[in-house]
């Protein structure tokens, strides 16, 4: 369970104050209006933004003061998630080792990982020849080889087309179902929530709030997210 | 780890084949020490006669040397210095560095020398060296009235550049100020060092270059090129003379001795003129090498003692500067 | 604790940067311990210090401003030749002074081409001496080495930016507004501040182009000082002088100049969209061209009589100048890179500073502090060339921190939040990310650090060893003793080696600079 005990996340002049739990295993969307600080919220958890007051933990163990890369967490942000300079291949085999240097059963692993999200045989493009979907691909590719118990998306996938994007969001789904993974999702659109989280934060007037049904919150949402839903956007 | 085993031997067994003989450390000026400076063929007439070895080590100029000199002080490696100038012998005696000689000689100087402390190896005339076949000034007052261009050394930074201030302050006394403002007009540039004044000379940038009388043997010599020649001023031409001296911490006094005995030697002397492109301060017993002879030989040599040289060089600096700055 | 969260460590950048302020603070420390009674500042430095100070803003200034739009016209425009062209940019920067100094006399002097070329119309010669030749001495060297830094800025910007101005229809002013200016306004304080320092230490060729005594530099007074009057008091007093005038330099530049990155690209080519005017950035270019290759092709036909005239001692020269530069650029990587790492996650005045004084710093008395030091445990005639590399390295290094620096902080910005989500900190960080994200600054930084260690005569003259004489202090040697026309022939091949290790390094690192 990751639990958010009476935290004051700082951003300049900005504050966002959370106290919430995450059961382990279950997929949540991060929701609110631009700006409210969802972004702000899984930068926190990562480590890569002052916790001011308050604490972090998971599973009973405290991540406060732990480094990003210490953190049982990957998290993919909004752009630049792969190295330009690297190949598919390296970009992903960093999910194992940062040193990059792999044995032969890790090479197997890596090469797994690039079939399982469907890029068999592009291992040796770097990431201006492969599409927006594919680069992305190798990204998580790169998630499943680290392991963490924890996912946080920043709205990865913002930039790719409709269809693309589903198909993107129905195979993280695939994949934290497959590994158990706890899924933090921040999403602009109600369709993303809907189609892969049950549960859902609202991120609204400097606060977190705690868990709700998804289903129910884009229903009858609270005032800040109707009026950024626009009112015809509940059905 | 083999190779750097038997690198290691040879080098402590050339050391110690070097230990068996004594060294003598002699600090010169660069231009001495250079494949084309008497150095090379000096360090091997004399090893050939010494049992020793002699290192040369190289300086920049002669003001820089007698710097390095005051630098290591008492305990420096030098046991010999060779290259200040007469400019520079006042300086260094108050140091108290150096140690009187014994060496006695017949210098062919065109001034009684009677230094305890310094021996001359090599001497020269400042003159301005000009294309032959030219009408060229023979006073700088005639210099400073024509419309003749003249390239002249920093006496801050260059050998020459002070004598030439010394050149016009003896030659002038008071009114050298006069001349100096005078000349002004003639003057395109004012360089840091000879190299860059004569390259800029022969380069065609001016008419005249700020050089010695021996210069022209260099062309005529070592080119077979009669086209540079050296124009006489009526004034007199102002005398430079390099020497050597023994220092009092050396620990090869011997050694020393027999170097400066050396330097004042035929096999020492004939080596100058056509390394140095300066007078011999001895004229070897062959006399100087064809070409030197055809060259201009001043009527008046100017010359201030070392004394003297100072308290002119402290006078007629800030008149130079004064003059040249308007 | 985020805040303190980054991929690399500062503390290799500050050993390195104290490893720079100890050799510059301590040779100048040590130079002024051992100093007797003097003069201290005199009257006339006064007048020095006003001469050096404006020619250096003069010369820093114009080489910026002409820098400008020569970069901008070669970042946008494609031709043949162009790469060759700015390769030989690099030339005039690497002349031994004195070389350079014929060279650019042969063209704009009293009997220079111009000169010849207008007395065929009965004009008289031009009259270079004075202030203005100063200047144009000082952007003839400076303005290369702005044009290539800016240049550099300007294929920097991700070419994802160029794409969007294009779709946006942004050309002309508003793109120079929109993308051009910030960049701008990033790299040209850095680049004015170097040049400035260079030009406040220059000694040979502002008493030579400025005609006489009226260009009196400090650096000449500091000469001045070290050897006719062996006053080392006043020697460190005006060194100092030099440091903290650009100390001061290098803040204002500091706090002009802005930070922050262009954000991610994707390594596309550089691709412009904008026409602008072709013929106007014609004309930047080939004005450029002719006032730099000009006194370069001097250099060239004077030395190619002379190549065959040189003693086989220039070559054995060339190969110890190549050694002495490989050592160099080694020590050059070896501070620099670590430098720019730390000023590329926190900004750091120590480390900017050290990176800086460098050049400000007076070779004499550089060299004469690290004589008095040596001596005592060592011979110093024996140390002379490993003493040299490490002296041309800190020479370098304020040139290597204007190409690295930029290009570290972009990488940290776009990637650094990235690899420290997979756990990359530290040393795999800098080997497998930054480095290869700067292979191409790498590249550029040390071709420019080998070349001027080729060029420079450093401080092998003060500790010179008849038996181990580089390059530049061979063709001193060889002018010395009246040989001008092979020292013009070791002049040209200095060049040529100088280009050929800048090419082989430069190209070596570039990947996306060219299409």
């Amino acid at each position: 369970m990751l639990k958010i005990r009476s935290c004051m996340i700082t951003n300049g002049a900005f504050k966002l104050h959370a106290d919430l739990d995450i059961e382990a295993a279950s997929s949540v969307a991060v929701i609110g209006p631009s700006g409210a600080g969802k972004s702000t919220l899984l930068e926190a958890i990562a480590g890569f933004r002052d916790i001011t007051d308050g604490r972090v933990s998971w599973n009973g163990h405290d991540l406060t003061n732990l480094a990003p890369g210490k953190r049982p967490i990957a998290m993919l942000f909004q752009d630049g998630n792969l190295f330009p300079h690297l190949t598919a291949e390296q970009n992903a085999a960093l999910g194992l080792r940062p040193s990059g240097k792999l044995s032969r059963a890790e090479h197997l692993q890596v090469k797994a990982a690039l079939e399982r999200v469907g890029l068999a045989g592009m291992e040796a493009r770097k990431p201006a020849h492969l599409s927006g979907g594919q680069q992305n691909r190798v990204a998580l590719a790169r998630v499943l080889l680290q392991h963490r118990d924890l996912l946080l998306l920043d709205e990865p996938f913002a930039a790719l087309g409709p269809a693309l994007k589903a198909e993107m969001l129905d195979l993280v789904a695939e994949l934290v179902a497959e590994t158990g993974t706890t899924l933090l999702m921040v999403s602009h659109d109600p369709q993303d929530a809907r189609r892969i989280t049950r549960k859902a934060l609202l991120v609204a007037d400097g606060t977190a709030h705690p868990l709700a049904d998804t289903t129910q919150l884009l229903n009858n949402p609270p005032p800040a997210l109707s009026a950024y839903l626009g009112t015809n956007q509940t059905h | 780890m083999k190779h750097l085993l038997i690198a290691a031997g040879l080098l402590t067994a050339t050391s110690a084949m070097a230990a068996e003989k004594p060294q003598l450390t002699v600090y010169t000026y660069d231009s001495f020490v250079s494949d084309w400076g008497p150095g090379p063929k000096a360090e091997e007439a004399f090893e050939a006669v010494c049992n020793c070895d002699l290192k040369l080590v190289g300086v920049e100029d002669g003001a820089a040397l007698l710097s390095r000199i005051r630098l290591e002080g008492e305990n420096s490696e030098a046991d010999i210095v060779l290259g200040l100038d007469t400019n520079l012998i006042e300086t260094a005696k108050k140091t108290g560095l150096f140690t009187p000689h014994a060496v006695e000689a017949d210098y062919t100087l065109p001034i009684e020398w009677a230094d305890d402390t310094f021996v001359p190896y090599d001497w020269g005339y400042f003159a301005f060296v000009h294309k032959a076949g030219v009408d060229a000034p023979s006073s700088f007052r005639e210099l400073a009235d024509s419309d003749r261009k003249i390239l002249i050394q920093d006496p801050r930074s260059s050998t020459p550049g002070l004598g030439l201030l010394l050149w016009i302050k003896s030659a002038y006394g008071d009114e050298a100020n006069d001349i100096w403002a005078d000349l002004s007009d003639n003057i395109v540039t004012v360089t840091k060092g000879w190299s860059e004044a004569y390259g800029l000379f022969l380069d065609g940038e001016a008419d005249m270059v700020l050089s010695y009388t021996t210069s022209p043997a260099y062309h005529l010599i070592a080119e077979e090129d009669d086209s540079k020649t050296t124009a006489t001023f009526d004034e007199g031409h102002y005398m430079q003379i390099e020497v050597a001296a023994k220092l009092a911490g050396t620990n090869q006094s011997e050694l020393a001795d027999q170097f400066l005995n050396f330097m004042v030697s035929d096999a020492f002397q004939t080596i100058i003129p056509t390394t140095n492109w300066m007078y011999p301060s001895v004229t070897p017993v062959g006399g100087l090498p064809e070409g030197f002879n055809s060259l201009k030989v001043p009527a008046k040599a100017l010359f201030f003692s070392p004394e003297e040289a100072v308290s002119a060089r402290s006078e007629a600096l800030p008149e130079w500067l004064e003059a040249l700055s308007q | 604790m985020a805040r303190s969260t980054q991929p690399v460590s500062t503390v290799p950048g500050l050993a390195a940067a104290c490893v720079v302020a100890a050799l510059i603070l301590g040779t100048l420390a040590a130079v002024a311990f051992r100093a007797e009674a003097g003069h201290g500042f005199l009257f006339a430095d006064w007048a020095a210090l006003r001469f050096t100070l404006t020619q250096a803003i003069l010369s820093s200034i114009i080489s910026v401003v002409l820098a400008v739009p020569v970069a901008r016209a070669l970042s946008r425009r494609r031709f043949a030749g162009r790469r060759v062209l700015i390769a030989l940019l690099g030339a005039p920067f690497i002349l031994p002074v004195i070389v350079a100094i014929l060279g650019l006399l042969q063209v704009f002097g009293r009997s220079g081409w111009i000169s010849e070329l207008l007395a065929q119309f009965g004009a008289p010669p031009i009259r270079i001496y004075g202030m203005h030749g100063v200047v144009l001495a000082h952007v003839f060297f400076n303005l290369p080495l702005a044009t290539r830094l800016i240049l550099q800025g300007w294929q920097e910007v991700p070419s994802e930016r160029f794409r969007l101005a294009a779709q946006l229809g942004c050309e002309g002013r508003s793109l120079f507004r929109l993308i051009e200016l910030p960049m701008l306004a990033r790299i040209v304080p850095g680049v004015a501040a170097v040049i400035f320092a260079i030009c406040l230490t220059s000694f040979a060729v502002a008493l030579t182009l400025g005609g006489g005594p009226r260009a009196t530099t400090v650096e000449l007074a500091i000469y001045q000082a070290f050897t006719y009057d062996f006053d080392l008091g006043r020697a460190a007093l005006l060194s100092g002088l030099q440091l903290v005038l650009t100390a001061a330099a290098a803040f204002t530049a500091l706090k002009l100049s802005r930070e922050g990155g262009f954000g991610a690209g994707l390594d596309r080519t550089i691709h412009r969209w904008d026409g602008g005017a072709p013929i106007v950035d014609a004309i930047w270019i080939i004005l450029a061209a002719v006032f730099l290759l000009l006194p370069l092709s001097a250099v060239v036909m004077s030395g190619l009589e002379g190549l065959f005239t040189m003693p086989p001692v220039v070559f054995k020269a060339a190969l110890i100048s190549v050694a002495v530069a490989a050592a160099s650029t080694a020590i050059l990587l070896m501070l620099a890179l670590p430098m720019a790492a730390t000023i590329a996650v926190r900004r750091h005045g120590l480390v900017e500073l050290s990176g800086i004084l460098g050049l400000a710093a007076s070779p004499l008395v550089i060299g004469t502090g690290l004589f008095i030091i040596i001596r005592p445990v060592a011979d110093p005639t024996s140390l002379a060339l490993p003493v040299t590399a490490l002296v041309n390295a800190t020479m370098a290094l304020p040139f290597a921190l204007r190409i690295l620096v930029p290009a570290a902080q972009d990488t940290v910005l776009r990637h650094g939040r990235l690899a420290l989500s997979l756990n990359m900190k530290g040393r795999v960080f800098f080997t497998r990310i930054l480095i290869p994200r700067m292979r191409a600054q790498i590249g550029f930084a040390a071709g420019l650090s080998a070349a001027l260690s080729m060029g420079d005569l450093g401080v092998i003259a003060l500790f010179a060893d008849p038996e181990f004489a580089t390059l530049p202090l061979q063709i001193y040697r060889l002018m010395g003793a009246y040989k001008m026309q092979a020292a013009a022939g070791g002049a040209l091949l200095l060049l040529v080696l100088s280009m050929t290790v800048f090419w082989i390094l430069d190209r070596g690192g570039r990947w996306h600079v060219e299409d």
